[in-house]
């Protein structure tokens, strides 16, 4: 029961999130969500599970979607035979498994860099034949559907998009679920042992080329799925989808969220997709926030943001009360991480503001305040917290790492319970 | 026969070009085992140093100065970035570099916007230096050449007969020994980076004003470059070079002459599809096919021969 508990707590959350959040901006944003959530568990089951970096895995998601989309026009054409758009992502994820299979053939031979540096090459490839193959693909403009193709059981038409956003959240449920019953196989620890040691897989019997084939191909069945649902929801397809910029994206998401943990990739996902949607209105500086935020889990925290909850996981085990010593040594460096964060924001946004020649917006407002990036007293006070809360953050540091220590030190020689 | 000719000067040209990127990126990767993806933002970072330098100064300045800036930034970016995520492994490090070319390419579009710059040619090099047989050579091309040419000729100097040559070469193959002979590896890294880096600024410098000034210049070079150093063999400096100048002279030959797969499809016979789905398959020309065709080299050399065509080691 305990292990049913996150599954049928997730569906509760699912079904329950459109009547709090019943705006229009709110279900596309949470549908979105759910689908890049696919999107991201299936790119980890390479990075994470296989070890396998990908910077194509977008082309697998796109060529689904290109496809949904010529699917569903040639269903309204009556060229080919009706599916329900219920199952129409299954019909993505098949697409994605054919072009796993066949391009995992020849890319899944090594890992490492040259694996990475074949990833990158489809992926360019894709991208450039998405603009020399105009009549599949449309060039820059890409291609569009009309999602309503009849009605399905229960009177569903997939017009309003309450009814996308419980297609899109089942979906995302049971691939979330097939994903995490995959790495309780032997299938799936045998791919995390290829990911750490191929050559002693080698030793007892497994070719760790096939195993990677296998997981790079079930990867891009789901990251299909995936690429289906991206089609429903937005009824456009466009190079953009199959870019390397898609590619870089989700790496991004799942890195940031945490590729050692398996819930790490649902939390870079809609941590970053929520941020990207509601930060593009109001910066122009939000990829240069997103590159920096990559490069500082890379510096600083590996593990990702899953990783810095699961380094506290010995320590609740044993006991909740444990976590209370942290608390206060915790608030302080974060206050200060924070300060000096938002002194870094104010001074970029002034810069871009400064930068942007095309600017149409006359004055500049940062957290509510009208700042103007022509005279000196906004830089001198950005300047002044972003290098005082720099310091507090030296100061308060080594606390808050000692404070871990003793509380891991401690939750080691208590008993469990 | 004229314009075969010229189109072989403006491949060589290019060739040149990537080499003087690859040549950096092929020494670091090399050593470092570092597939740095931000070199292209180097070369970005050269010709936005040079549009400024050459603004205030003059073109000349901005050759010397934006260059060894740009090797300060890159030793300063491996010293205090690169060195730290070392100890988690070759991945981390390459997505390192990843991040930093994207913080660099957003950090360029802060200062100088998201329009192109212009970075222009300088007027003394601006005029023809000879027509010859219909074509022109212009002075700007011919001194692109004759600087890459020359770099050229300095590395392979250097690397062969100085004795800091002789410890790059030795930490290219085996830093490990050279480390037990007590020299300082770690700072070795970090002045090879920068070095590679300032290579690709120079490359920045003179291609910049050619190519455009702009935001996205490093991310269409980038990958190009690393089918440079993967065509080429790693480490293999001759390599690169021969590999950039195929490189170079097969897409712009296919952008020259602008074949069709039509006129193929014709010549065996067969009938075009000109209404189908497929139809643009036949429709396409080489000068179409001409920005895939590294990747295509790439895969395909990556598949049968991963060695490349003069490494002595794996990717």
């Amino acid at each position: 029961m305990g292990r049913l508990a996150p599954w049928i707590g997730g569906a509760i959350v699912l079904i329950a999130l459109p009547h709090v959040f019943s705006s229009g901006f709110a279900l596309t944003l949470m549908s979105q969500i759910g689908l890049l959530i696919v999107f991201a568990l299936a790119y980890n089951m390479l990075l994470g599970q296989g070890g396998m970096l990908s910077f194509g895995h977008a082309v697998y998601f796109g060529l689904a979607g290109y496809f949904t989309i010529h699917y569903l026009n040639f269903i309204y054409e009556e060229e080919v035979p009706y599916i329900p758009v219920t199952l129409i992502p299954l019909l993505g994820g098949l697409v994605g498994l054919f072009f796993g299979i066949l391009i995992g053939y020849v890319s899944t031979r090594r890992a490492g860099t040259t694996f990475a540096m074949i990833s990158l090459g489809f992926g360019e490839m894709v991208t450039a034949l998405t603009l020399v193959l105009v009549a599949i693909f449309n060039g820059e403009d890409g291609i569009q559907t009309d999602r309503v193709i009849g009605e399905e059981l229960f009177g569903v038409t997939y017009g309003p998009n309450i009814e996308v956003y419980y297609l899109i959240a089942g979906w995302c449920l049971l691939c979330t679920l097939a994903m995490f019953l995959l790495t309780r196989t032997p299938f799936g620890r045998i791919s995390n042992a290829v990911r750490d040691n191929p050559e002693r897989v080698e030793f007892i019997g497994y070719s760790s080329q096939r195993i990677r084939w296998l997981a790079f191909s079930l990867s891009s069945f789901f990251a299909g799925i995936a690429g289906a649902l991206h089609a429903v929801n937005i009824e456009h397809v466009g190079f953009e989808q199959v870019s390397v910029l898609q590619s870089g994206l989700v790496l991004f998401m799942v890195y940031i969220g945490g590729t050692a943990s398996f819930v790490g990739p649902i939390i870079g996902a809609t941590l970053l997709y929520f941020l990207q949607s509601t930060l593009t209105g109001v910066t122009e500086a939000w990829v240069l926030y997103l590159g920096v935020m990559f490069v500082a889990v890379i510096m600083f925290f590996p593990g990702g943001l899953a990783g810095l909850i699961t380094m506290h996981q010995p320590i609740w085990r044993v006991h909740a009360r444990l976590l209370a010593p942290l608390l206060i040594p915790y608030t302080r460096f974060f206050a200060a991480l924070v300060a000096s964060v938002l002194g870094c924001i104010g001074l970029i946004e002034m810069l871009y503001f400064r930068s942007s020649r095309l600017s149409t917006e006359t004055e500049l407002v940062i957290y509510g305040i009208e700042s103007d990036p022509f005279s000196a007293v906004p830089w001198i006070v950005f300047t002044g917290i972003a290098v005082a809360g720099g310091f507090a953050v030296r100061k308060t540091l080594p606390s808050a790492v000692s404070a871990w220590n003793t509380a891991i030190a401690d939750a080691r020689t208590l008993p469990r319970g | 026969m004229e314009s075969f000719i010229f189109a072989m000067f403006n491949g060589v040209l290019y060739g040149m070009l990537l080499f003087l990127l690859a040549s950096g990126l092929t020494l670091i990767f090399s050593m470092m085992g570092v597939l740095n993806f931000a070199h292209a933002s180097f070369f970005m970072l050269g010709a936005y140093f040079a549009y400024q330098i050459s603004e205030g100064l003059n073109f000349w300045a901005a050759l010397i100065v934006a260059p060894v800036i740009v090797g300060m930034v890159g030793a300063g970016i491996e010293r205090w970035g690169l060195r730290p995520v070392h100890r988690y492994g070759h991945v981390a490090e390459l997505l390192f570099t990843f991040g930093v070319a994207y913080v660099i390419e957003e950090l360029v579009q802060m200062i100088w916007g998201r329009v192109p710059v212009p970075y222009e040619i300088p007027d003394a090099m601006s005029g023809a230096l000879f027509t010859w047989q219909g074509f022109d050579y212009s002075i700007y091309r011919v001194f692109m050449l004759v600087v890459s040419v020359a770099i050229f000729v300095a590395l392979f100097a250097l690397l062969t007969y100085t004795r800091i040559g002789l410890i790059i070469r030795a930490a290219v193959s085996d830093p490990i020994h050279v480390a037990t002979l007590g020299h300082d590896i770690p700072r070795i890294f970090m002045w090879t980076f920068g070095f590679g880096c300032a290579l690709a600024g120079v490359a920045g410098v003179v291609g910049g004003n050619v190519l455009g000034t702009e935001p996205a210049m490093a991310i269409q070079l980038g990958p190009i470059v690393f089918v440079v150093i993967v065509i080429g063999g790693l480490g293999s400096l001759g390599g690169a070079l021969v590999a950039a100048l195929i490189i170079g002279i097969v897409t712009r030959l296919a952008i020259f002459y602008d074949y069709g797969v039509g006129s193929l499809v014709l010549a065996l016979g067969l009938e075009i599809d000109t209404a189908g789905m497929l139809r643009d398959f036949t429709r396409i020309t080489t000068a179409q096919v001409a920005p895939v065709l590294p990747y295509l080299m790439l895969v395909l050399m990556l598949i049968f021969k991963p060695r490349g065509l003069f490494g002595t080691r794996d990717v």
